[in-house]
């Protein structure tokens, strides 16, 4: 028996800051499960089941907050799953929330994921407490800047394509309404005079903190043919996981990443990336992990990802566009992030994504990452259904 | 045609008070290893892994990260995670075993409570703004549902004592438990609830191998098949629910076909005596059915685990062809409010 096709019908986004103290949590996730109901004209009612996903329940200090949630989302009565896998925890839950409707479990399925942290301090909130890790790493950034500097030994990349992701990443979310940062006087100089933080990433080369949350609405085949407006359909999505730390691991290009994007292009019919994909919503928290993740992904091979940079090939009207929404370095409400990526994937397969729109963006690749370079989530979706 | 999905192999720790000898990771690395054996499986054979656990619990962030470790995932796997009982990652599998993506999955899940005062921990999960402030705590609230039950008629202080002491009872037969023979009622811990009626603190881990088609008959001589599993979840506000009654989990038992046929088994995740008056009625359960021969969580609540260790009591006896037909219930949040019911069976005997 093959999977029932899914799609994409609907998509909301809160606009994206760093505190939002207008609004409770339940207040938060609502405002985009709504706007993805807008967007597909459906009701409550018509929701079979909710999948949420966030990062540590520690960024907000509520323990398995779906719980509370369940009114918020109008779940009383209907299923309710709660994902957490670190910082891929967006991607996953669209992914778990999918194969509902592929394994037709459900017809219709609403999924969200939210962070809000302004509620406490995620950089302290990811840094672990003696005994589990030594006290040397502060956030996320400590964690993530020695596999940088070991990409930039290995590839022998100029220590300027960092400031270049970041200037576009920023750039591009002037076009996008929801992100967070939107830094109308950014240039180049400015990014490369920031304050070094975890060397060699710059203050302006990392993420924000945000508040923010994002929701889909996703349906079969039949609930696709009543959509108001073109869906996205999933062409393939795959999860993998590998451990934080072991000898061998190679933290610059996980071995998890290059499987998972082997298997999604696998389900895709996709040879050769670089050619087949039209466009990339990826995880790039820090500004080097767009080169990287572009060898990691097969867009580049190794050691080059930070030509097709150089080259401005990823930027908005480049060959392969890359983060056209500004990513994650203009946006990240830490769990939400990764089904944001997937999101705005979709949102460009359906021709819905306004200013940051790619000309004929027929295939887009969503991506996201959590833990230690660890735990990946993608999918692919385009505009034409999967082939039967 | 939907796939053949069903239990193969269960293992659990013995769960006590404290283990505080072991990291969470070596707590759960027998059990995982147990359970592989059972069907002869490495873990490189798992098409799919995933678990349940919780971070408050661990008192740190990404803490089934550690336990990933623990797991062997190299060459790299496909593995997921919820923030919930492992009851609900087993639902997860199983929806993947479904789309064919994979015909065996592992499935995981462990709870520490020692390290910390859970009575407390499990006030964070209350409503943040307007009922989480007051730390009302697990055994208090389980309290106001009991207090009701007996208000409303539907029990007594003497029917909840024998509610624990049969589960105690059965449980002397459950080598894993935590208490077992005969408890003392004790003392109201919060009125009408006395200790007796109250579930061990402990810590433990479970796990549960799940195999579709052929493939569950190659790896187990009477596999438990999985004929339906559903959950629900009700209003988070203690105020608008009838606190008698468990609307989610009749529903989730209808939606798993409970109803169609009797069955002669059900393992009852009802960490407190009262709870277990409300699920009877909730799912219509008489005198016939053999409730918790484990001792449910009556005996041994690690939390995260209990609910997955009610589905691999349920699947276990059917795979000693001790039951044909069982019912397993699991639950999450204040006074059951969110239940899973799977319906299990062997093939004729």
């Amino acid at each position: 028996m093959s999977k029932e096709p899914v799609a994409v019908v609907g998509i909301g986004q809160t606009k994206h800051v760093a505190a939002r103290r207008d609004v409770s949590i339940a207040g938060l996730v609502r405002e985009a499960a709504q706007r993805a109901l807008d967007d597909a004209e459906l009701m409550w009612a018509d929701i079979d089941a909710v999948v949420i996903g966030k990062a540590p329940d520690f960024f907000e200090g509520v323990m398995m907050p779906e719980l509370y949630l369940a009114d918020a989302l109008g779940a009383v009565g209907k299923p309710m799953l709660r994902v957490h896998t670190a910082g891929s925890v967006g991607g996953s839950t669209a992914l778990v929330a999918a194969n509902l409707v592929a394994a037709r479990v459900h017809g219709t399925v609403l999924t969200l994921a939210f962070e809000k942290q302004s509620e406490s301090n995620a950089m302290w909130g990811l840094s672990l407490p003696i005994p589990f890790q030594q006290p040397l790493l502060a956030g996320a950034g400590g964690f993530f800047a020695p596999h940088v500097r070991a990409y930039m030994r290995r590839s022998g990349a100029p220590d300027t394509v960092g400031s270049l992701v970041a200037y576009k990443d920023r750039r591009n979310a002037l076009k996008n309404p929801y992100a967070h940062l939107h830094e109308h006087d950014i240039t180049l100089e400015k990014v490369q005079a920031s304050p070094m933080l975890w060397d060699p990433i710059r203050y302006s080369e990392t993420c924000p903190s945000s508040d923010g949350a994002c929701a889909m609405v996703l349906t079969d085949r039949a609930g696709a043919a009543r959509a108001p407006r073109p869906p996205a359909w999933m062409h393939g999505g795959a999860m993998r996981s590998e451990p934080t730390l072991f000898a061998g691991k190679d933290a610059v290009s996980p071995q998890a990443g290059k499987d998972c994007a082997a298997d999604v292009y696998r389900q895709a019919g996709i040879a050769d990336p670089r050619r087949e994909i039209d466009a990339v919503e990826m995880y790039v928290p820090f500004s080097w992990y767009e080169p990287m993740w572009l060898e990691n992904l097969g867009f580049a091979d190794e050691g080059e990802g930070w030509k097709l940079t150089e080259a401005g090939v990823t930027e908005l009207d480049g060959d392969l566009p890359v983060n056209m929404s500004g990513g994650v370095l203009s946006t990240n409400p830490i769990g939400a992030s990764g089904m944001i990526r997937f999101a705005e994937a979709a949102l460009q397969a359906r021709g819905q994504a306004g200013e940051h729109q790619v000309e004929g963006a027929r295939r887009v690749l969503g991506h996201a990452y959590g833990g230690g370079s660890q735990f990946f989530s993608m999918w692919l979706v385009g505009a034409e259904p999967p082939p039967s | 045609m939907t796939r053949e999905i069903a239990v193969v192999a269960f293992a659990q720790t013995d769960h006590r008070r404290t283990t505080e000898e072991l990291s969470e990771v070596e707590m759960l690395m027998p059990v995982l290893h147990d359970v592989l054996d059972q069907t002869g499986l490495k873990t490189a054979d798992i098409d799919f892994t995933c678990s349940g656990s919780s971070d408050y619990l661990a008192g740190r962030a990404f803490s089934f990260t550690l336990a990933l470790d623990g797991v062997g995932a190299w060459p790299p796997i496909s593995e997921s995670h919820v923030e919930m009982d492992g009851a609900w990652a087993l639902y997860e599998a199983w929806t993947k075993l479904l789309t064919g993506d994979a015909d065996t999955a592992l499935v995981y899940a462990y709870g520490k409570s020692s390290p910390g005062s859970v009575r407390d921990v499990l006030t964070r999960q209350l409503d943040p703004y307007y009922v989480a402030p007051l730390w009302p705590d697990s055994v208090a609230l389980a309290a106001l549902q009991a207090q009701a039950l007996i208000d409303a008629g539907h029990t007594d202080e003497p029917e909840l004592a024998a509610v624990a002491s049969r589960s105690r009872a059965d449980a002397t037969a459950n080598s894993h438990a935590q208490l077992r023979g005969s408890i003392p009622q004790g003392d109201y811990l919060v009125r009408p609830l006395r200790t007796g009626d109250c579930p061990p603190i402990g810590d433990g881990a479970a796990a549960v191998i799940l195999a579709a088609g052929e493939r569950a008959r190659e790896l187990c001589t009477r596999p438990a098949w999985i004929r339906g599993i559903d959950h629900r979840i009700e209003a988070h506000s203690l105020g608008v629910r009838d606190l008698t009654d468990s609307p989610s989990t009749r529903l989730a038992a209808e939606k798993a076909g409970a109803f169609e046929r009797p069955v002669d088994t059900a393992e009852l995740h009802a960490p407190f005596t009262s709870q277990e008056v409300v699920l009877r009625k909730a799912l219509g359960l008489d005198d016939t059915v053999r409730v918790n021969p484990s001792g449910g969580a009556l005996a041994a609540n690690p939390m995260m685990a209990a609910g997955l260790i009610r589905i691999g009591e349920a699947a276990a006896r059917i795979h000693r062809a001790e039951s044909d037909r069982a019912l397993a219930h699991a639950t999450s949040g204040p006074c059951l409010q969110q239940n899973l019911v799977a319906v299990l069976e062997g093939d004729p005997r």
